[in-house]
C-alpha cells in the first residue's frame, strides 16, 4: 500500500536525484512521470503508483516547497482533465504507453473535437462522418470552438461511422492527429474581440483504427468519460476567500471611495455573499472527492460559478462609471489561455457571457438537475428511435 | 483564516441525525403538529423531554462536568437540521443554544447544569428580531427586583427561568413563575413569542448583560442557519415528490420544464446553504472566523428558506393553500426565521465592516 510517508520518501528521492534547480524542465517533468508521482492515482507504468487520489496532494506540496516545475496545468488542461481519463479507461495498452507520458509532460498538447454548428446542446446529433477504409477511417466533417486546436498535436474526436441507427448508436471516439494535412484549423472571434477558439475544418483526414478509442459505434459511451470528468475538474478547484470574479471589484469598492453609491453597496454586498457562499459549496464539493464520496453537487457549482460571474462583473462596469463606457482593445488577438486576469471590466463583462454556454448551456445543467437528481421525469424525446439520417435539421 | 473549515458531516454527525431523525419520526408528525398549534399548549413539551432529557441533547453544548454532553455547535447544527425538517415545536434553539450560550459566557455553572440535563427550561429576554451586535430592550433593576416589560420573547411560554437584561448592564436569572408570561398571536405557529412583564420579580445577577447577549445572539443567528436548512429541504424534497405523483394534461406535473428548472435552481440554493450553514457551524465550534462564517449564513440562509416554502406552497396548487397541509407550518416558521437573531439586510450591514465593503 503507498501510503503519505511512502510517497513522501519517493518524492524526496526523485528530487535528490533530479534537483530542479540544475534540470531541464521537461526532464525533470519525464523523471517525475517515470516515478509515479505524475498522477499517483493512475497505474504503475503510466505515471502513476496506484495509489489514492487525495495523497496527490502531499506529492505537490513536497514539490512546490522544493521549487520543482510543474506541467503548465492550465495551458493542458484539455489533456489532463479529458483526453488522459479517456484514454486510461478506454485505450488500448499501446495507446496509454504512446500517449499518456507525452500528455502529461505537456510535450503534446490536446484539444477536443466534439462541438459542431449543428450539434450544440444535442451533441449527440453531431454530423462529422468517419467512413472506414483499410485499416484506417476517412473523416470529413466541421466543429467548432475548439480551444488549444491551433496548438495542438492531437485531438479527442467524437464522429459519426453508422447513420442508418439512432444518433446516440452510430458515433465512434477516436485520436485524430493535428498535423494530417486534411485538417484545418480557423480562428474563430468572439464577442470579446479576440479568438480564443477555433473552427476546425476536417476534409478526408485519415485516422488509422488502431487510434480509435473504445468500440465502433460505443464513442457516446465513451464521451460521457470525457465530459463526467471535465465536471470533476470543475469542482476540484479550490479558491481563497475574494479568490474568484468578486476579487476585482471588491478592490475597486475599496480604492475609490468616490464611485460608491448606496445602490451599489447593496448589491455588491449580496453578491459578496453568494460568491463567498459558492466558494463554501466548491469547497464542501472538494472536500466530498477527497474522501471519496462525490455528492451531486458538481453539476451545480457550474450553474453558479456562471450566474455571479456575470452578475458581478456587471456590476463592475457599472461601478466604474464613464470609464465603464470604455474598452481595453477590440483588437482580433489569439491568446494562449482563457484568463480573466490581466483583463479590464469590460471584457470580464464579455467573456463571462460564455459561461453560461460553453460546457453545458446553463438550461441544459438545470434539465440534468431537474432529471438526475431530483429524479423528476425526462424531456420528452421525439429522436430515440428513429436513425439519425431521417432526424429533422 | 488559517484552517480550512470542516464542511462535512462525521460518522457520529450521521449517526446523531438518524437518532434524532427516528424520534422525531414517531413524535412528530405534521397533522399532530397542526392539531397541537391551535390547543392551549403550542409546545410539545413530551417530545422535548424525549429529546432533551432522553437523548441528553439539551446539554450538547454544555461540559460534561456540568451533566452536559460537551459536543460541539457542529452536532448541535445536526439536531437543527432535523428539528427544523420537522417544523418541531419545541424549545431547543432558544433554551439549548441560545439561552445556553448566555450562561456559558457568565459562568452560570448550577443553571448551566439544569438546563443541560432538560430539568429547566431557559430563555433569553431579549426579542427574537435583535440580531448580535445591535441594541436591546432592557427592564429597570430597583431595590432587589425588575421592572418592566419585554416584547417577542421566543419560547417563553414554557421557559422556567429567563434571562433578563437590566438597565444596569446586567443579565439576571428570574424564575419565570415571578413574571407574568401572556403569548403573543405569533406569525409562527411551532416558535410563538410573549410578552413577559416583571413587578418587582426577584432577580439574580449572573453577570455583564452585553457580552452574553451577543454571544447567545451569533450563536443563535449561525445555528439557525441549520434549522432553516431542514425546513428548506423538507419544502423541497416534499414538493419534489408531490410533482412526481400529481398529473394534470394527462402528465406528471413536475415533467414540464418550467417547473423542473425552478426546483433544480432551489435544488442548488438548498445545497449551497448547506455549505454555509456546515461553515458557520464549524466556525462557531472553532472559534475561527465566526463573526463572517455567521453573517454570511444569515445573509444568504433566510431568502432560501423563505423561496423555498413560497415555491413549494405555489407548487403545491390549491392544496398548498389549505390549512390541512403541513406547509404553511414551514412557511411561517421560514418567515419568521427569517427575522429571528436579525435580517438577512442586517447581516448584510454587518459584512460591510467585517470585511471592509464600506458603505459611500
Amino acid at each position: 500500500m503507498t501510503d503519505a510517508t511512502e510517497l513522501t520518501r519517493r518524492t524526496r528521492e526523485l528530487l535528490a536525484a533530479q534537483p530542479p534547480a540544475s534540470t531541464d524542465r521537461i526532464d525533470f517533468l519525464k523523471a517525475r512521470f517515470d516515478a509515479g508521482l505524475a498522477w499517483v492515482h493512475y497505474p504503475e507504468g503510466l505515471g502513476g503508483l496506484g495509489a489514492p487520489r487525495a495523497l496527490q496532494a502531499v506529492v505537490d506540496a513536497e514539490l512546490e516547497a522544493a521549487g520543482a516545475p510543474d506541467n503548465h496545468p492550465r495551458r493542458i488542461g484539455i489533456g489532463l482533465g479529458m483526453a488522459a481519463p479517456t484514454i486510461l479507461r478506454y485505450g488500448t495498452e499501446e495507446q496509454k504507453r504512446r500517449f499518456l507520458r507525452p500528455l502529461w509532460v505537456g510535450e503534446e498538447v490536446w484539444c477536443q473535437l466534439f462541438s459542431e454548428p449543428g450539434a450544440g446542446s444535442d451533441l449527440a446529433a453531431l454530423g462529422t462522418r468517419a467512413v472506414r477504409s483499410g485499416d484506417d477511417w476517412i473523416v470529413n466533417g466541421q466543429k467548432v470552438w475548439t480551444s488549444s486546436a491551433h496548438l495542438a498535436r492531437w485531438a479527442i474526436l467524437i464522429a459519426r461511422t453508422d447513420p442508418d441507427v439512432p444518433k446516440h448508436k452510430g458515433i465512434t471516439y477516436f485520436v485524430c492527429d493535428m498535423t494530417d494535412p486534411g485538417v484545418d484549423v480557423r480562428p474563430l472571434r468572439q464577442v470579446t474581440g479576440e479568438a480564443e477558439f477555433n473552427e476546425v475544418f476536417l476534409t478526408d483526414v485519415r485516422i488509422p483504427d488502431a487510434h480509435r478509442l473504445g468500440e465502433v459505434g460505443d464513442g457516446w459511451r465513451v464521451a460521457q468519460t470525457t465530459l463526467n470528468n471535465e465536471r470533476v475538474a470543475i469542482g476540484g478547484m479550490r479558491l481563497p476567500r475574494e479568490g474568484g470574479m468578486i476579487g476585482p471589484v471588491t478592490r475597486t469598492w475599496r480604492e475609490r471611495p468616490e464611485l460608491r453609491t448606496p445602490d451599489l453597496h447593496q448589491r455588491l454586498l449580496k453578491l459578496w455573499v453568494e460568491a463567498e457562499v459558492a466558494r463554501l459549496a466548491g469547497e464542501r464539493l472538494r472536500q466530498q472527492l477527497v474522501v471519496g464520496q462525490p455528492g451531486p453537487e458538481g453539476a451545480g457549482m457550474k450553474l453558479s460559478f456562471a450566474r455571479l460571474n456575470q452578475e458581478i462583473s456587471g456590476l463592475e462596469v457599472e461601478l466604474l462609471g464613464e470609464e465603464g463606457l470604455l474598452y481595453e482593445d477590440w483588437t482580433m488577438r489569439r491568446p494562449e489561455l482563457v484568463d480573466f486576469v490581466g483583463h479590464d471590466a469590460g471584457y470580464r463583462y464579455l467573456r463571462s457571457k460564455g459561461n453560461s454556454i460553453e460546457g453545458g448551456t446553463s438550461e441544459v445543467l438545470l434539465n440534468i438537475v431537474a432529471e438526475r437528481v431530483l429524479g423528476l421525469p425526462s424531456e420528452p424525446r421525439t429522436d430515440k428511435d428513429i436513425a439519425w439520417k431521417d432526424l429533422a435539421r | 483564516m488559517s484552517a480550512q473549515p470542516d464542511l462535512l458531516y462525521s460518522e457520529e454527525e450521521d449517526a446523531l441525525r438518524a437518532a434524532v431523525r427516528d424520534l422525531l419520526a414517531d413524535h412528530c408528525d405534521a397533522a399532530g403538529v397542526i392539531a397541537r398549534v391551535e390547543s392551549d399548549t403550542p409546545h410539545d413539551l413530551p417530545l422535548w423531554k424525549a429529546l432533551a432529557g432522553g437523548m441528553g441533547l439539551a446539554g450538547l453544548l454544555v461540559p460534561e462536568e456540568l451533566d452536559g454532553q460537551g459536543a460541539t455547535h457542529r452536532e448541535v447544527a445536526v439536531v437543527l437540521e432535523e428539528l427544523g425538517r420537522a417544523v418541531a415545536p419545541v424549545p431547543y434553539l432558544t433554551s439549548a443554544v441560545v439561552a445556553t450560550e448566555a450562561l456559558l459566557e457568565c459562568g452560570t455553572e448550577d443553571l448551566l447544569s439544569q438546563l443541560a440535563s432538560a430539568t429547566t427550561i431557559g430563555a433569553l429576554a431579549v426579542s427574537l428580531s435583535v440580531p448580535a451586535g445591535s441594541a436591546y430592550k432592557v427592564v429597570r433593576f430597583e431595590d432587589g427586583g425588575l421592572h418592566g416589560e419585554l416584547t417577542g420573547i421566543a419560547d417563553a411560554a414554557v421557559a422556567d427561568v429567563l434571562l433578563v437584561p437590566a438597565d444596569d448592564g446586567g443579565l439576571y436569572a428570574v424564575d419565570a413563575a415571578a413574571a407574568t408570561v401572556t403569548p403573543q398571536v405569533s406569525l409562527d405557529l411551532t416558535r410563538p413569542v410573549a410578552t413577559v412583564t416583571f413587578d418587582g420579580a426577584p432577580a439574580r445577577l449572573l453577570g455583564d448583560a452585553e457580552p452574553a447577549v451577543r454571544r447567545a445572539l451569533r450563536a443563535g443567528a449561525g445555528l439557525l442557519a441549520s434549522e432553516q436548512l431542514g425546513l428548506a429541504e423538507w419544502t423541497l424534497t416534499e414538493t419534489v415528490r408531490y410533482l412526481k405523483e400529481r398529473t394534470q394534461f394527462n402528465r406528471p406535473v413536475g415533467g414540464f420544464q418550467a417547473l423542473k428548472h425552478r426546483l433544480a435552481q432551489l435544488w442548488l440554493e438548498v445545497v449551497s446553504l448547506r455549505a454555509a450553514a456546515r461553515n458557520a457551524a464549524d466556525a462557531l465550534a472553532n472559534g475561527v472566523d465566526a463573526d463572517v462564517a455567521v453573517a454570511v449564513a444569515q445573509a444568504y440562509a433566510a431568502p432560501v428558506a423563505v423561496r423555498a416554502a413560497e415555491e413549494a406552497l405555489q407548487l403545491h396548487g390549491g392544496i398548498g393553500m389549505t390549512w390541512e397541509h403541513p406547509v404553511h407550518l414551514y412557511l411561517k416558521r421560514a418567515k419568521a426565521d427569517s427575522i429571528a437573531y436579525g435580517t438577512a439586510g442586517a447581516h448584510r450591514e454587518a459584512l460591510a465592516e467585517l470585511v471592509d465593503l464600506r458603505a459611500p
